[in-house]
């Protein structure tokens, strides 16, 4: 191979690079689920816990386009109960605790949803 | 052509075609997942339906500006609009201007000085061919099946075509944060409020209407202005229009603006 050296090193250096998010974080603590503060006197959310956590963003996005769009303003759940779609006064009204719950799971997962420039929290402007 | 250029064309937009279709089906299948069985959407029960939403202002009915306020004070409170005063940046849904202004197809220097001199109440016409939403071209603007000219803010990328194609300046950009020249305490809690770099307009009430209620500032002006369906000949606003003289905001260009004038 031409400059067989050169290259060799170069791309131990790169593989070195490439994999060294994994070296670094090699025997660290596991990921922990953050311990958000569950709503205190609702029981029920729209739908089941496991959908809600994995699911919550898609199906914030078809409350949002069928509200907007369609003017189909109530989400009737796999339960039958019918909820007002709104972010701001449904699901907030139970979620209460911005900074315990939405922005506590959010940070831990490195995501950083811009919902709250227009949409108001309970606590207010921030 | 090349033999083998040609067999490598072939393979590689067979491999494109597998690749995408793959991708789609793939993401088709994400799609219904995400859908929890059993759901359904619908309106709400107490929801104002029609076919073709309209208004009918009657400006004989206004005695000055100060008429108007209470109207636009109810109309920026229920939806979070900011005042920026001094500005040519302020934001406005329902605003007032002159004659000559808001109906420039029909200039006359001998125009009665009680037309001439009055305000005239402004806002978004709802078009039936509205050129804003000809020109967005994320579908942030849309036209819904009630007549009603919607946005959805989450997709404005606040190019503002819209603001250059609407004729009626009916639209105002975000150049701040709006939530800068609001009161710390919301107007309406109950209603978000907009971001720096959208655009936003006057929504007819859609968010009222759904709840059964009339338009904020169809409620504050006390029976002045009407709002019903322009596709029912029994309705209010129709009965306005067979009775009285209308005008509407620059017709000749087509776009068959949703709210009509009595002068
Ligand atoms: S008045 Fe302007 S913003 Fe409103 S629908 Fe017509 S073109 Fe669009
Ligand atoms: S500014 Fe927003 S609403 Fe207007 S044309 Fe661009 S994307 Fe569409
Ligand atoms: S219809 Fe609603 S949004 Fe439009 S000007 Fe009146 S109060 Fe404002």
């Amino acid at each position: 191979m031409y400059n067989a050296k050169a290259v060799i090193v170069g791309a131990v250096i790169f593989a070195v690079l490439f994999s060294s998010p994994f070296w670094l974080n090699f025997g660290k603590d596991d990921y922990k689920r953050p311990d958000v503060v569950l709503p205190k006197n609702e029981k029920e959310c729209v739908e089941p816990v496991e959908y809600m956590r994995a699911e919550h963003m898609a199906l914030l996005n078809q409350w949002r386009d069928q509200a907007l769009r369609n003017e189909k303003r109530v989400y009737v759940s796999s339960t039958g109960k019918e909820w007002t779609i709104s972010l701001q006064n449904t699901c907030l009204k139970c979620h209460n605790d911005y900074a315990n719950f939405c922005e506590k799971c959010h940070i831990a997962n490195s995501v950083y949803p811009y919902c709250w420039t227009c949409h108001i929290t309970p606590e207010g402007k921030k | 052509m090349n033999k083998s250029r040609r067999s490598f064309l072939k393979v590689a937009g067979l491999s494109a075609f597998a690749l995408s279709s793959g991708v789609a089906a793939l993401s088709s299948t994400a799609q219904a997942a995400a859908t929890m069985p059993g759901s359904s959407y619908k309106m709400g029960a107490a929801a104002l339906k029609a076919k073709r939403w309209a208004m009918v202002i009657d400006t004989r009915a206004f005695k000055g500006p100060e008429d108007y306020q209470p109207l636009i004070d109810a109309c920026h409170k229920a939806h979070n609009v900011p005042t920026i005063k001094g500005s040519n940046q302020n934001i406005k849904w329902f605003w007032l201007d002159k004659f000559d202004h808001a109906f420039p197809d029909d200039i006359n220097a001998y125009q009665a000085a009680g037309i001439k001199e009055r305000m005239f109440p402004l806002l978004c016409n709802h078009c039936t061919n509205p050129p804003c939403v000809r020109v967005c071209p994320t579908q942030a603007t849309y036209q819904m099946h009630d007549g009603i000219v919607a946005m959805d803010y989450h997709r404005c990328i606040g190019c503002r075509f819209c603001m250059a194609g609407c004729p009626y300046g009916a639209r105002s950009f975000n150049f701040m944060d709006p939530r800068k020249h609001l009161p710390k305490e919301m107007p309406n809690p109950t209603f978000p409020t907009r971001m720096i770099g959208v655009v936003e307009k006057c929504t007819f009430c859609a968010e009222r209407l759904a709840v059964g209620q009339m338009p904020a500032c169809v409620e504050a002006a006390g029976g002045r202005i009407l709002f019903g369906d322009l596709d029912d000949p029994n309705s209010d606003v129709r009965h306005a229009l067979a009775e009285n003289y209308s005008i509407r905001r620059k017709p000749n260009l087509g776009t068959q603006p949703g709210v009509y004038y009595l002068i």
